[in-house]
């Protein structure tokens, strides 16, 4: 296993901790959650191929929801998002194209393309989760939920960009 | 038959894509409709001792008011011996005559160690299981008022519906006309629940208490709910628009009790082959 793989690896570790233990405990204003486990699949390199993306955010969803109680709910959003995520990264190629080995973050790519790539996704996700959990129904609510967790969350996935050390090739 | 692999090797991708979002669907669903599935949730061993850990520590923030609930509690319940004591020494009833319905509900109190409010299925851990004679299906009360239903139980660990969760009904009663209807979260507020299906010629009242009917054998008849908040009668609607203020506030639990009907098995045998299977 490579030097980046097992750094994965343990990050895989450390998002979900966070999560369960911190970050499930805070609630903005009854409808801001920050599912900040996102982050971990948004942030591997620019060349994994949509089926490791897919396996990744499959297990990282299944272990969130598993803390969560919500059997399936974060593993289809995180599958979702793993699979649109290599689209969403063709269509919005700078000038020149990616480095090779290249780490989707703010250092290596600044943070307006970063804002541009994550925030969709981060979108799409937190919808698919709000509104597979209430079945259909309280499709404003959960409109509302969506927008303020996204907020919640885009915001601690941006600070820790500066806060935490980020790489810039593999 | 070449072409069918290559067509499905190109888009392995999509498939797999496919896949996994049907097999995710489908636990979703598994999950939803059947108690049975024990092993994914927070009644996990390993997963239970890591949130007990995390609620240990969160524990000593709210102490106080456990405290303070517990005692009053204490009182309310010392009152309440007395005054039964003096009833049945005034009617001569101290001699109860079947054991069965003596001891018809039995109490496992327990602690809380996972719980959420602010989701649309709301879920609660607790630390009893099966080794506490705990079984799916029991009813969860605190000293408050109802908490939920067990829906998974492991040897030391159970899953509780919260009444906080959209897919949870229990049959509700207003004290004070007897009319009773069904409860049921609308999955915004989490002090606020609603009654729904109570009729136009009903006339509830701002502060009326809701309890538990008893009409299904998961809760005993009499638990406490909550009061009335406000009411609305629609042009034409067939049933009031009734919400409860909850009288447990469901963030702050800490301590529940597990209700274990003796005489449910009997009942619901009863009903099943007379009124029919029912869901």
């Amino acid at each position: 296993m490579t030097r980046t793989g097992i750094l994965q690896f343990v990050s895989f570790f450390i998002y979900v901790l966070v999560q369960a233990l911190l970050l499930k405990n805070i609630v903005l204003f009854n409808t801001g959650f920050c599912f900040l486990y996102v982050a971990f699949v948004l942030l591997l390199p620019i060349e994994t191929s949509a089926l490791i993306l897919m396996a990744a955010g499959f297990i990282m969803g299944f272990t969130i929801d598993i803390f969560y109680d919500s059997l399936g709910l974060h593993a289809l959003s995180m599958v979702c998002i793993a699979y649109v995520r290599n689209y969403w990264l063709g269509i919005i190629t700078p000038q020149g194209g990616y480095d090779a080995g290249a780490f989707p973050n703010v250092n290596t790519q600044g943070l307006q393309w970063f804002l541009v790539y994550t925030m969709p996704l981060v979108f799409i996700h937190h919808l698919t989760l709000f509104l597979v959990e209430a079945a259909g129904s309280l499709f404003w609510y959960s409109m509302l939920k969506t927008i303020n967790s996204m907020l919640f969350t885009m915001t601690v996935i941006v600070l820790l960009q500066y806060l935490v050390p980020q790489r810039s090739r593999a | 038959m070449e072409r069918l692999l290559n067509f499905v090797y190109n888009y392995r991708a999509f498939f797999t894509f496919l896949l996994l979002e049907f097999f995710c669907a489908w636990l979703i669903v598994a999950n939803n409709q059947y108690q049975s599935t024990k092993y994914f949730n927070t009644s996990n061993r390993l997963i239970a001792q890591i949130n007990a850990t995390s609620q240990g520590i969160r524990e000593y923030f709210s102490l106080r008011d456990i405290n303070e609930v517990l005692a009053q509690e204490n009182t309310m319940l010392r009152t309440k011996l007395v005054q039964q004591e003096q009833a049945l020494y005034l009617y001569n009833l101290n001699k109860v005559r079947d054991s069965a319905l003596f001891r018809q509900y039995d109490y496992v109190s327990a602690k809380v160690i996972n719980n959420t409010t602010k989701y649309y299925k709301n879920f609660i851990t607790i630390d009893r299981g099966a080794d506490a004679g705990l079984q799916v299906g029991m009813a969860v009360i605190s000293s408050l008022g109802a908490v939920g239903k067990v829906k998974s139980v492991n040897d030391h660990y159970a899953v509780i519906i919260s009444l906080l969760n959209i897919e949870n009904q229990v049959s509700g009663l207003i004290k004070r006309t007897g009319h009773f209807g069904t409860i049921q979260w609308d999955g915004t507020n989490p002090s606020i629940i609603n009654l729904k299906y109570i009729p136009r010629h009903v006339n509830p009242t701002v502060g009326d208490s809701i309890v538990t009917s008893g009409y299904n054998a998961v809760f005993p008849a009499g638990v406490f709910i909550g009061r009335i908040k406000e009411f609305k009668l629609k042009e034409e609607a067939l049933f009031y628009d009734i919400k409860v203020e909850l009288s447990q506030d469901f963030g702050k639990l800490s301590f529940v009790e597990i209700i274990k009907n003796k005489t449910m098995k009997e009942r619901n045998l009863l009903e099943q082959t007379t009124i029919g299977e029912q869901k």
